[in-house]
């Protein structure tokens, strides 16, 4: 089966579950949940051939993350995504700070596309695997 | 039972100051007033599955448990022995800390930098360079009776800001739009009803009018409070607001542009700007002139995204536009809840608000050069000490490798991916819970933080910490390396 890639505008911001979920603890299962998402647009989850609630994977070029796909409520946004601040999000945000100190955490070129057989890695796990250094 | 009243709020930059806190024991119980983030974080702030109860230090590649005076001459050496170690974080706790944060920069040379780095930054080099026309939070709720908010989401950052201080407040000389809203919502509500039974039964869909379109709602122009958000897309906020205007991703400073234009009654040769039909601004510039007394918020929505501080130029020059037609202000929606705190102290103890280069024994700012995110993409750190802040969770992957590589001190109440990839863990009492102090809202005003309960005996709180970090540092300085 091919995977169908759609080019998307990636944009990071806060929830109000983001904000509550960290309260309860940012290595549990409920901040994971919460955050380890990317919001998209209903008629860009029918062009990927995605579930509501299945494995995106989103890749810019600074780097590619699995996320859970969020059927967004904030729509209609077609061609843009959207993913609560937290690690999962960092990894593909664009670093340039243009000189004022600042990256760029909107309005990110990326890509989408589904990725059901893959999974969403844990904050241990996917800080291990992409910084090369053992958590606690 | 004691029920301590007028506790300020530890969450964000609206400090809402009116929280009552039932405390049996040294328990909090319940909490009043608050928003769910900050009701989250009172009753939940204890849970030892994320608390951080035990001072670590990293021996074989392994976080074990060490004494605190172990992990205070830890820590003092790493940032004594250090060429140019960054101190970053600051935000979420006192300025009397964020004050003594300052002198173990300046003993050790580094680089103290806050959050405002990655938050509002580019505003602050904004104001800086043109300056800002702005208000206390109280003016707007008394007297505003024109809000707008631009590229920021209240509902989901400042949960309580609308109800405190805009729409949904009642002031002296304006009231609270709080009955109109519900109305209103009840109304959409019976709507979407009818619309899914439509679906279930008809098989199609009834339309929900929508709040934004191309032209203003009627009645809007007679309204005596109006709420206006400007958003890249339909946030909980828009929701609320009576009318939202939709902007492309990175196209504010051309809407903003183009407003200032209208303002000045000149006229644009384009159909859209930003996505947005010029006749819809014309009469949203209409309303802006014709206001009583306005208000932009704005959010990170236009810090973050192409133009970054050009885009708060224009905002403030929007500002400065129309207050040759009417008055208005402007604010930025500052994140956590001391984060402004942190730039003030900065700024009154070494003449700069963030982003502050001891490493020549002056103090030096340069954001691009001397902040944070910066020196860390060019590798020029080899130390760190992380406070009150996640910057593992917050920085693009590419500074965050080059932070966890070297030896990294985080001092923090809560575990977290920062404390979890540092090498030495401090515990703290949280402020503004477990430790007095001082913070400033968003709008500069300063508020106390109160001690509502003790903290673990093992939790110092972060001015302690840290003065006995700085004291170790002067020690090992000078012995020439023996503490």
């Amino acid at each position: 089966m091919i995977m169908v890639k759609i080019k998307v505008i990636l944009l990071t911001g806060r929830t109000i579950d983001q904000g509550t979920s960290k309260e309860h603890g940012k290595l549990s299962k409920e901040h994971e949940e919460k955050v380890a998402i990317c919001e998209v647009d209903s008629s860009d989850l029918k062009k990927l051939a995605a579930k509501k609630d299945s494995n995106v994977k989103v890749s810019s070029r600074y780097g590619s993350v699995v996320v859970k796909a969020v059927e967004s409520k904030r729509g209609p946004h077609p061609g843009i995504i959207y993913m609560p601040y937290g690690l999962w999000a960092n990894m593909i945000v664009d670093p340039h700070t243009h000189g004022t100190g600042m990256p760029s955490f909107k309005g990110i070129p990326a890509e989408l596309e589904a990725a059901p057989e893959e999974c969403v890695m844990s904050i241990p796990l996917l800080l291990e695997r992409t910084f090369g250094k053992k958590p606690k | 039972m004691t029920l301590v009243k007028n506790v300020t709020c530890p969450i964000c930059g609206t400090l809402c100051d009116d929280l009552e806190l039932e405390v049996e024991g040294n328990s909090i119980i319940d909490v009043r007033n608050a928003c769910a983030i900050s009701e989250a974080k009172f009753l939940n702030f204890n849970d030892p599955k994320h608390r951080n109860m035990k001072p670590l230090a990293r021996k074989d590649g392994e976080l074990i448990e060490v004494s605190l005076e172990e992990a205070i001459e830890r820590s003092a050496r790493i940032l004594a022995e250090a060429s140019y170690p960054i101190l970053y974080g600051w935000s979420c706790t006192s300025c009397q800390a964020i004050r003594v944060g300052i002198e173990l920069a300046e003993e050790v040379g580094g680089v103290i930098d806050n959050t405002s780095t990655v938050c509002h930054g580019p505003s602050i080099l904004s104001i800086q360079n043109v300056g800002i026309p702005t208000c206390t939070l109280g003016q707007i709720r008394h007297r505003a009776d024109l809000i707008v908010y631009w590229a920021s989401d209240p509902y989901s950052a400042h949960p309580r800001h609308i109800e405190r201080y805009t729409s949904f407040s009642d002031g002296r000389f304006q009231e609270s739009e709080w009955e109109h809203y519900v109305a209103r919502l009840r109304g959409i509500l019976g709507k979407k009803r009818i619309s899914r039974a439509s679906a279930r039964v008809l098989m199609h869909e009834i339309s929900i009018p929508a709040i934004t379109g191309l032209k203003l709602p009627p009645k809007f122009e007679t309204k005596k409070r109006k709420l206006i958000v400007v958003d890249v897309r339909k946030t909980r906020s828009a929701e609320i607001a009576d009318f939202f205007i939709q902007v492309e991703p990175n196209k504010d400073f051309e809407l903003l542009q183009a407003l200032r234009l209208l303002v000045k009654d000149e006229d644009l040769e384009v159909d859209k700007v930003g996505g947005v039909p010029v006749d819809l601004l014309e009469d949203v510039a209409d309303t802006l002139i014709s206001c009583n007394f306005g208000v932009f918020f704005f959010g990170v929505g236009l810090t973050m995204s192409a133009g970054k501080h050009q885009n708060i130029d224009a905002a403030i020059a929007l500002t400065k536009d129309l207050n040759y037609r009417t008055k208005f202000a402007i604010i930025p929606m500052r994140g956590h809840f001391n984060v402004a705190g942190a730039n003030i102290v900065s700024t009154w103890q070494t003449g700069y608000p963030f982003a502050v280069d001891f490493s020549h024994n002056y103090p030096r700012y340069n954001p691009g050069e001397t902040s944070v995110v910066d020196i860390l993409q060019r590798d020029e750190t080899d130390a760190s000490l992380i406070i009150a802040s996640d910057p593992v969770s917050n920085f693009p992957r590419s500074a965050v490798q080059n932070l966890v590589k070297n030896p990294m001190i985080a001092i923090d109440p809560v575990i977290s991916p920062t404390t979890i990839m540092a090498d030495v863990v401090i515990p703290s009492a949280f402020v503004g819970i477990e430790a007095e102090g001082t913070a400033y809202r968003m709008d500069r005003v300063p508020l106390p933080m109160k001690k509502v309960v003790e903290p673990p005996k093992i939790c110092l709180t972060d001015e302690e910490i840290l003065q006995r970090i700085l004291l170790q540092v002067r020690r090992i300085k000078q012995t020439g390396g023996k503490a």
